[in-house]
């Protein structure tokens, strides 16, 4: 009975899925699917490296302190970075003074209140501070973007396929669409008149949907001035700040490569030593 | 149970004696997983895996727990409250991506420990009801993870809840109400990620019992072995300490090389990037996947596109949504019926040619098509692939398996497990 009514059930699952299988292919023969725009002209990361890659990677403090600077000068006006905190930029390699300086100095100012009138109010931040996002809340994010609406970046390299290559790529992926081509030399206009950036939007095609909101922001060289005397070209901020952006994301990959290196050291003499008790008590068995 | 020549407890103490009299909890574990277990000598390594499969339980356990200090179930705080864990908690970003990948690799062990069971006829009588307690171990497995992935309400997390959810609403009538009535509400929010939480943390403990009447169900026969030959005699085994406890301490080590390096090294490989996104209910993402170990079953669940009914009347039975749902669940109920659709007398795949050739060309690049397919977006290759494997899988197991053993001529067994280890070599696999 058992076995009967399985073999019915088979029968009927089976027989479905092989009736869904002509179903799949007719349709697919007569309706012969559409590449999509994205599908052509969607770019893969550029291929990009770092201090940190690889098991036994490290941050570069310079690196990651120029990074800082490109975040705080040109992607801090619009992105927040609401999970980073002053403190934190102790790891940057910067003293206590220094953290309380950089807090004292940022642009924006921590929402408060009036001690004495109890009036929405702003004050400097300090270290414990989380950094200060830029737009008080979505709406006005909004409002002042063009009804976009910008990421918060503490996660944006964990966040996106591709990590640090994706940011470092879209902020150095604007291109002209106008005459577009790609490697197998199709030219974006020709084979999809209809995908014409919008009013508004930016042609990149690192983006996902190719369409971004948010304009360049790393047009010129020297845009921002590093205080150690690195030449700040437009490649070198990207690189700058993606480094960054992978510190904020993941601010104790170092402790975890360090960790797992010590951890794989012990259970390297752990299974040694068991492998060697197995030998030992099975050497009398035949098995 | 066990075996006439199982060594027998005998307390060496005074304190020992005493406590064994009143309360004989040492000697049920020297019975259990010491040396009064016999166990048949010729085991290899992929009866490792049941033990290991209690070790990555207990990571997920002690982990959880941690974890579950610094937890905030709460819409607004779940998905800061997990940074929180990673950035500002001593050693958090341990614990949590400890927990993260312990999910994913207490499923390779399970897998690897069901591939066992399905290869050697592991759930052939005498052996049914370990099988069944195993399944009931997997469903639980299974409803643990998706509930543990929706905790830190991330994009995935939250989509998922709702595909997931949304599977009750494909049953006809009671559907949508059985849904709501689930989530408390009409999508996933405070509620239901209270009660997730709530489940998340009950679930795990569900499992360790069902895993006690599942070693207590495998010691009423012994464990199996790769002749699937019964142990005849004192000769075909040996005591479980020392002999599999250093064997499985071995195994052990080279399990958590592998865990090891991923946790620390790779932690977001099996991970999804959208993950890291704060749950929004109003942008929904480009291709919603659930994690790696449920892949095939998605598959499945994609891979019904037609609607079931009356020919030429317009007048529809079973639509593809809820076919693809049955087809999901049945995909893995049918493994409760296993023991009684495999009726070859025979358990060991070694010694059974045709179901070995259906097992290692049919049925095993079949998961491993459909766990592939699962993770793709629905294109016509995908899609075509996914329904011939998923059509053979459940041909497989109800139609297929029946006859084999019906059909089949087995290659002669081994007298006992000794002559299969002293003296000829076993035939090779396929």
């Amino acid at each position: 009975m058992v076995r009967l009514i399985a073999f019915l059930v088979g029968l009927f699952f089976s027989g479905m899925l092989l009736l869904g299988l002509g179903d799949t292919v007719i349709t697919a023969i007569k309706e012969p699917a559409v590449p999509s725009v994205e599908a052509e002209f969607h770019e893969e990361p550029l291929p990009v490296t770092f201090a940190h890659d690889g098991p036994l990677g490290k941050y570069d403090r310079g690196q990651l302190q120029r990074g800082l600077k490109v975040y705080s000068e040109v992607c801090a006006a619009c992105h927040s970075l609401k999970l980073v905190a002053f403190r934190d930029f102790a790891a940057l390699g910067y003293s206590e003074e220094q953290v309380k300086a950089l807090a004292k100095a940022w642009k924006t100012e921590v929402p408060s209140i009036n001690p004495e009138t109890g009036e929405p109010a702003t004050r400097p931040a300090i270290p414990a501070d989380k950094i200060p996002s830029p737009f008080a809340n979505e709406v006005a994010a909004r409002a002042a973007n063009n009804n976009a609406l910008p990421p918060d970046l503490s996660l944006i390299t964990k966040a996106r396929e591709g990590g640090p290559a994706y940011v470092y790529s879209l902020l150095l992926g604007y291109r002209d669409q106008a005459g577009y081509k790609n490697e197998d030399g199709k030219e974006l206009l020709k084979e999809f008149p209809e995908a014409a950036t919008p009013a508004g939007l930016h042609f990149n095609p690192w983006f996902a949907n190719l369409n971004i909101a948010m304009a360049a922001p790393i047009v010129s060289d020297d845009q921002v001035t590093y205080d150690d005397g690195t030449k700040a070209t437009k490649a070198q901020m990207a690189e700058d700040v993606s480094a960054f952006l992978t510190w904020a994301a993941e601010p104790k990959m170092e402790n975890r490569k360090s960790a797992g290196w010590a951890a794989l050291g012990f259970l390297l003499v752990f299974t040694v030593l068991a492998w060697m008790s197995y030998k030992t008590i099975w050497a009398d068995k035949k098995h | 149970m066990s075996f006439p020549w199982a060594q027998e407890y005998k307390p060496q103490g005074t304190v020992s004696k005493w406590v064994d009299e009143r309360l004989p909890l040492p000697r049920l574990v020297y019975n259990a997983v010491g040396a009064g277990y016999p166990v048949p000598r010729n085991l290899n390594y992929f009866w490792n895996f049941g033990v290991l499969a209690g070790v990555a339980l207990v990571i997920q356990i002690v982990t959880g727990i941690v974890l579950a200090m610094h937890y905030y179930a709460s819409v607004d705080g779940a998905f800061n409250s997990v940074e929180h864990i990673m950035r500002d908690v001593n050693s958090g970003w341990f614990v949590r991506y400890a927990h993260m990948n312990g999910a994913s690799f207490f499923f390779i062990v399970v897998y690897i420990h069901i591939f066992r069971g399905l290869f050697y006829g592991s759930y052939k009588a005498p052996r049914e009801m370990i099988w069944l307690l195993g399944v009931t171990i997997f469903l639980l497995m299974m409803a643990t993870a998706f509930m543990g992935y929706v905790l830190p309400w991330g994009q995935m997390s939250f989509w998922g809840a709702q595909v997931i959810t949304g599977f009750f609403s494909a049953i006809p009538l009671v559907g949508e109400p059985l849904r709501q009535l689930l989530l408390g509400g009409f999508a996933p929010d405070q509620a239901a990620l209270n009660r997730f939480f709530s489940l998340h943390y009950l679930l795990p403990f569900v499992i360790a019992g069902v895993i006690i009447l599942h070693i207590w169900a495998l010691h009423i026969p012994g464990s199996s072995n790769p002749t699937g030959v019964s142990v005849k005699s004192e000769q075909d085994t040996v005591p479980f300490h020392p002999y599999y406890t250093a064997k499985d301490g071995f195994g052990l080590g080279i399990f958590l090389i592998f865990f090891v390096a991923v946790t620390f090294f790779a932690p977001n490989m099996l991970g999804h990037p959208d993950n890291y996104i704060p749950a929004n209910p109003l942008s929904t993402p480009a291709h919603i996947v659930p994690e790696w170990y449920f892949l095939p079953f998605y598959a499945i669940l994609k891979a019904f596109t037609v609607d079931f009914g009356i020919p030429f009347t317009g007048i529809i039975l079973i639509p593809a949504k809820l076919m693809g749902v049955l087809a999901m669940f049945g995909s893995i109920l049918l493994l409760f019926f296993l023991p009684w659709l495999d009726t070859s007398p025979v358990r060991s795949g070694h010694y059974r040619p045709l179901f070995r050739k259906f097992f290692w060309y049919g049925l095993i690049p079949c998961i491993v098509i459909l766990t592939y397919c699962g993770g793709k977006p629905p294109y016509t290759q995908w899609v075509v692939l996914s329904q011939i494997a998923a059509a053979y899988y459940f041909a497989h197991f109800l139609i297929i398996l029946p006859i084999v053993s019906r059909i089949e001529r087995p290659l002669p067994l081994p007298n006992s497990i000794t002559e299969a280890v002293t003296g000829k070599p076993l035939p090779a696999a396929a």
